[in-house]
């Protein structure tokens, strides 16, 4: 697992604070630092070093002020610089005077255009349009049919074509005229995936463009991408004047370097992100959530949303309650490892957390499903009576319930004495978030609604996490 | 050095032939290409070798593999081991080309009958195409094959490998959308041991690797290809787009540790991208390159050659 660049330059300031102000040679170091965070994290090379002489430049010079230490002054001149960089959040879409508008989705192959295209229309059947879908991939095996079952998915209409019609201008000009017939308001035009070297297919896009003069470009982009994301984006952007750009694949647990790649040589705004393969699972750009994500700082903000969308308000203050009053059982802790569950790989939430204080240790750890299919038979063996109190749970019961659930007493034990210690650790937990010591990390979700309480918090499975 | 998945040679001696061929091409320009870099320099430098490490880097090599190889190098320098550039760019071809061999002995492994072949990997990377590329390759070779339509999740995925069945004459087991992936290769297998058939190549859905629910998905279909023929699935091909990034190698690493990946196919290597993140795949996990895709026809598929693949990443 990576060390995050927070960590790294507390390093390298180790012997700095109240120093006075940051000078060629401290700065040389963290710059270095810096730049292998960027790296790593696929910001291309020459956008990194363009990157590294801007922040030297801000960092320079910068007195030292007592009250922040250097790691972080210098942690916020790269975050601004980034987001400066990646822009604001106003990257709203167009519309055409007259409408029909309409959008072209464009890029490399398998990057992400048809699912997007679906989730783009249902973004914006939600927001008051009325989308159009046609696929002028006449290319790619079954690639119409894809966009057709989509559309099905989502419930918008598409225009498919008349039997043997093949030719992507006239697919996507059909297409126009039949939204003006139907008084759809924009068309979205998925194309063929197609390299940016490619010339024949190339052109084929700059005669697009001509004869439907799109109000929308949107080159779609794969979060996972890596140092080529430069050119591809460039040869695009060259030849169509690519419009916005909405980057895939979020919710992997790539860094998302190529965020900055594509806006440094396009110039054009990062739209939305794709987090997952469902029409709905399409957000907008956040400069800053990505910024965080690229620096490997965590993206606090999508994991308390995620954690939100999954687990049942209710059942979490009522299991918080439970803690607080030590009324914890067995049952709630199978729940909680429900609910855990259904939160998916727990890699990829410890990935979004900071990986500072108590998080830290929880870095690169992960739920072994075995275990997890161990615990549940091991609890669903147990009585009721059982099942609310633990301290009955005798040596001969155990013997029980080890048979019935196809485990060794041992295995029974070891779930007895982590379930205690599960129940320790949130008491402590949920102390620590009554005196505040969690509220820090949570400022900037004021506004977003109610926060889920941290009772799902992994800190409280102690032994459940290892390589 | 090249690894197959079949121990036949193309019987075909066109294609042995071009293979032939592109190697030979290959031992002539190698060291001249690479020369460009180091054109005009008398001696090794800093600024020499910080132009190799960009060069390393823009492959998406990544700075940790970038750093091992130039540490190595600086090590030999104070040796004295090296000094004139020519050296320099043979030691660190020489140096990769290992690493990537290394990796891929070319031992095919037990031979099932049927052969099962697993192809997985993360989303949009090629598994379809290249399930369609290989399976025309192995009837070219000769052999009875079946295609399995596992993804059953993505729109129209099912469709997609129909065409390829079309397009090889090949026949594809399917379900209808939303059955589960196990189901279609219980069939399948049980169509492929009724009618003799040699390989079965099964597509999967595509999946991030940090998703534990659809990595598990993924074993249960590997316990199914076990139970009903012996030591099956015998191969998992990993498909990796070149154009990945730093990520490519914790995808090695998540679908290597749940899927038993045995061997990488890079694909969408007809672009400008190196694909430098398998090298450092080959060096942490082992796990050779079997082969390479160039395009989206159905003969864009070639069996991986270390030597070319490491010339190119030295092109601009
Ligand atoms: N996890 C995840 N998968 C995605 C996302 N967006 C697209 N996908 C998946 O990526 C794969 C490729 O998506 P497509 O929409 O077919 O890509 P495309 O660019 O249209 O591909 P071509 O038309 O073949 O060039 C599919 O498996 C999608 O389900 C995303 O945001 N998250
Ligand atoms: N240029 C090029 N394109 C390729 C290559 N291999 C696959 N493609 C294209 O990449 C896109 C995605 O390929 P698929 O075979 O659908 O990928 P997949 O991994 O099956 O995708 P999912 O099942 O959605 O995860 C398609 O447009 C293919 O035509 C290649 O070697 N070169
Ligand atoms: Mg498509
Ligand atoms: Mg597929």
């Amino acid at each position: 697992m990576f060390e995050n660049l927070s960590d790294k330059l507390q390093r390298v300031f180790k012997n700095l604070r109240g120093e006075g102000k940051l000078t060629e040679a401290n700065v040389q170091d963290a710059l270095k630092e810096i730049r292998l965070a960027l790296l790593e994290a696929d910001v291309n090379f020459k956008v990194v070093k363009q990157l590294i002489e801007n922040i030297r430049t801000k960092a320079l010079g910068q007195e030292v002020l007592t009250a922040f230490s250097p790691t972080e002054q210098v942690v916020k001149i790269v975050k601004d610089e980034l987001i400066r960089i990646l822009g604001s959040t106003e990257s709203k879409l167009r519309f055409a005077n007259t409408p029909p508008s309409v959008y072209m989705i464009v890029g490399l192959q398998g990057s992400g255009k048809t699912t997007s295209t679906g989730k783009l229309a249902n973004w914006l059947a939600k927001n008051g349009h009325r989308p159009q879908l046609v696929s002028v991939d006449v290319y790619r095996p079954a690639a119409r049919e894809q966009l057709r079952v989509v559309a099905g998915q989502i419930g918008a209409p598409i225009y498919v074509g008349e039997p043997g019609e093949a030719r992507p201008l006239e697919l996507a000009k059909a297409a126009k005229r039949e939204a003006v017939q139907t008084g759809r308001d924009v068309v979205l035009v998925d194309t063929a995936g197609r390299l940016h070297i490619d010339e024949e297919l190339m052109v084929e896009l700059e005669q697009l463009k001509k004869e439907l003069q799109p109000t929308e470009i949107l080159f779609v982009a794969d979060a996972m991408t890596g140092q080529d994301a430069v050119k591809s984006a460039e040869a695009f952007h060259n030849r169509l004047g690519v419009t916005g750009v909405i980057l895939t694949k979020m919710d992997g647990d790539a860094r998302g370097g190529a965020a900055l790649s594509i806006r440094q040589v396009t110039g054009r705004p990062l739209k939305f992100v794709g987090v997952g393969e469902k029409p709905d699972q399409f957000e907008l750009f956040y400069p800053d959530r990505v910024v965080s994500r690229i620096l490997g700082m965590g993206d606090v903000l999508s994991l308390i949303e995620k954690v939100e969308e999954t687990i049942d308000k209710k059942d979490a203050l009522e299991m918080q309650e439970k803690i607080l009053e030590n009324e914890f059982t067995l049952e709630d802790f199978l729940k909680q490892l429900r609910s855990l569950k259904k939160l998916g790989s727990l890699e990829s939430l410890l990935g979004m957390l900071p990986n500072v204080g108590p998080f830290k240790e929880l870095q690169g750890a992960q739920i072994d499903p075995k275990e997890m299919g161990r615990v549940e038979s091991i609890i669903s063996s147990m009585t009721a009576k059982e099942r609310k109190n633990h301290e009955i749970i005798n040596g001969s019961r155990r013997r029980r319930i080890a048979r019935g659930s196809g485990c060794s007493v041992q295995e029974v034990n070891q779930l007895l004495k982590q379930y205690r210690e599960a129940r320790k650790m949130m008491r402590a937990m949920t102390g620590g978030l009554k005196k505040g010591g969690l509220k820090r990390k949570q400022k900037g979700a004021k506004g977003r609604g109610g926060r889920a309480p941290i009772a799902y918090d992994p800190q409280g499975f102690p032994g459940f996490f290892g390589r | 050095m090249i690894t197959t998945l079949f121990s036949a040679p193309p019987p075909k001696p066109s294609l042995f032939e071009r293979f032939k061929k592109a190697v030979e091409k290959t031992r002539d320009t190698f060291v001249e290409q690479i020369d460009d870099i180091f054109q005009g320099r008398k001696v090794i430098d800093e600024e020499l070798l910080e132009e190799l490490e960009m060069t390393l880097i823009s492959g998406d090599l990544g700075v940790r593999t970038t750093d091992e190889i130039l540490d190595q190098i600086r090590r030999q320098l104070s040796r004295k081991e090296l000094s004139d550039p020519s050296q320099l760019k043979e030691s660190i071809a020489r140096h990769m080309i290992e690493i990537l061999q290394k990796a891929g002995d070319g031992k095919v492994r037990a031979v099932g009958s049927p052969q099962v072949v697993l192809v997985v990997g993360v989303n949009g990377t090629g598994k379809t195409t290249t399930i369609g590329k290989l399976a025309n390759r192995l009837k070219s070779e000769g052999k009875k094959v079946l295609l399995a339509a596992g993804d059953t999740f993505r729109a129209a995925a099912t469709e997609q490998l129909e065409v390829w069945g079309e397009r090889t004459g090949i026949e594809v087991i399917k379900q209808k959308a939303g059955a589960d992936p196990s189901a279609v290769l219980y069939d399948a297998l049980q169509a492929a041991k009724a009618r003799g058939v040699d390989v079965v190549v099964v597509d999967t859905a595509g999946r991030l690797h940090n998703k534990a629910g659809l990595m598990s998905e993924l074993e249960k279909i590997r316990r199914t290809a076990g139970r009903l023929v012996d030591g099956a699935p015998h191969e998992t091909l990993l498909v990796l787009d070149a154009v990945t990034g730093q990520n490519g190698l914790e995808q090695a690493r998540q679908f290597t540790e749940t899927a038993g990946v045995t061997g990488l196919v890079l694909t969408k290597l007809d672009g400008t991208a190196k694909g430098g993140i398998a090298v450092a795949i080959a060096r942490e996990l082992n796990l050779p390159i079997r082969y390479v895709g160039v395009g989206e026809k159905i003969g864009d598929l070639e069996e991986f050659d270390a030597e070319s693949f490491v010339r190119a990443l030295f092109q601009a």
